[in-house]
């Protein structure tokens, strides 16, 4: 019952993270828009590293393919890697004070945007300019209170 | 493993080898998510409708059925010209395509990837939507059908960088490809010489070349011919026609593979659509 409640939260957070995702912005605030499902797939990933893992990152990645008309594929293997690395060092991450792991979530965000630009290069589409490299700075900005709001959720419904 | 198999789905896709169901199905999953996203924006319009006065209904109302008569005059004259039309194919041998069905579909208010030019529409599969379905709004050509899913589809602007459409001068029928720039106010004129009689204000028309956008529908007005001596070609700027960054409602062609076919043979010609008295 407990463990059917938590994946639930999980679920509900992944899916609000897409809808954040595709929800319409002004035309100014387009490219500042942060990457929402990989924000909140670091963060299940820390926490809850033997929940949440590089399968549910890859099928997560998947859906935002489909849902913003991306190449097939492309997001998926970006969040699998970045949730494969997330793993690898959440112990670490997890004690870090607020702005340390901010940090660290910055780098992990360069790596999501980095294997973006990889794809679209092999696939053949231009270059980007520097404004493609935004969301990952106002992800780093938000890392603070949407870490702390998903911690109050967590606490909340006891998710573990 | 996973890895291996997004690097798989990447290049099958990029080839366009995915398969339908595979797409049709996790289109169908995400529809959803786009319902959620839209809803607030729908709910906000629906809103402003029901609240908008009797007044402004009233003056809008006026202003339709001013815009209606006008339109039905000038299709009286459309009517006649294109029997005439059909009249000269026949003796020339050739038939002609006309009134192509069309279906409307609302836009879909969601942010797609920013970096190509996408727009979602509300109609899918389920509603007779295919893949590269030519589309249209009111002023001109919008693009083509990118995906399809079985309630909505993704269409792909003709601004879009990875775009190119054929289309012809419809002052002196010079043909050109009309290649996305990027810039939603924006197409290039491919591999015109320098030389080329082109000018500024002309009109470019599809010229269904490529047997995927039907012919004859205006694309975009040349805004800017430079000729430089240097390079072999002149650099022509053309504005869309179609209000890419301003739609609300496109039209879909109702057309299959076929009718292309079935244009460059000479067996049947359709009889002329019967003079339609106004609704």
């Amino acid at each position: 019952m407990r463990a059917h409640s938590a994946a639930r939260i999980i679920l509900l957070s992944l899916l609000a993270g897409l809808v954040l995702t595709v929800l319409p912005l002004p035309m100014w605030a387009r490219p500042l828009r942060p990457e929402w499902t990989a924000l909140i797939l670091i963060y299940w990933c820390m926490a809850l590293p033997q929940r949440v893992g590089v399968t549910v990152a890859w099928t997560v990645g998947l859906l935002q393919d489909v849902l913003q008309g991306f190449l097939l594929g492309a997001h998926a293997l970006a969040f699998g890697v970045v949730a494969f690395l997330t793993l690898k060092l959440h112990q670490r991450i997890r004690v870090f004070p607020l702005w340390q792991q901010a940090l660290s979530t910055l780098l992990l965000l360069l790596v999501i945007r980095l294997i973006l630009l990889w794809v679209r290069g092999l696939s053949g589409q231009p270059g980007a300019d520097w404004q493609y490299w935004l969301p990952a700075l106002t992800g780093t900005a938000l890392w603070p209170p949407l870490f702390l709001g998903l911690r109050a959720v967590r606490r909340r419904f006891q998710v573990q | 493993m996973l890895a291996l198999l997004s690097i798989l789905l990447m290049a099958l896709d990029q080839r366009q080898g995915v398969p339908e169901p595979v797409r049709y199905t996790l289109a169908a999953m995400v529809y959803p998510i786009r319902v959620v996203a839209d809803f607030p924006f729908e709910m906000g319009s629906v809103l402003a409708r029901e609240l908008s006065g009797r007044r402004q209904l009233m003056a809008e109302n006026e202003r339709l059925q001013a815009r209606r008569l006008l339109n039905e005059v000038r299709l009286q004259k459309l009517d006649a010209l294109e029997e005439e039309n059909i009249r000269l194919r026949q003796l020339l041998g050739s038939s002609y395509h006309i009134g192509e069905p069309v279906l409307i579909a609302p836009l879909m208010r969601i942010d797609l990837d920013p970096y190509s030019h996408l727009i979602q529409i509300g109609k899918g599969i389920r509603d007779g939507v295919f893949r590269s379905q030519p589309v249209l709004d009111a002023n001109g050509i919008v693009g083509q059908v990118d995906k399809a899913g079985p309630l909505s589809a993704i269409v792909r602007l003709i601004t879009d960088p990875s775009h190119a459409i054929p289309v012809r001068v419809n002052r002196n029928g010079i043909r050109s490809i009309a290649v996305g720039t990027g810039n939603p106010h924006q197409l290039k004129l491919t591999n015109l010489p320098n030389n080329t009689d082109i000018r500024v204000g002309d009109l470019l028309i599809s010229s269904g070349l490529g047997g995927r956008f039907p012919r004859g529908y205006p694309v975009a007005r040349v805004e800017s011919v430079t000729t430089d001596p240097g390079p072999a070609f002149a650099r022509v700027l053309a504005t869309p026609t179609a209000a890419l960054d301003r739609l609300q409602e496109v039209l879909l062609v109702k057309r299959d593979q076929q009718a292309v076919r079935l244009a460059s043979t000479n067996e049947k010609i359709d009889p002329p659509p019967g003079k339609q008295p106004g609704p």
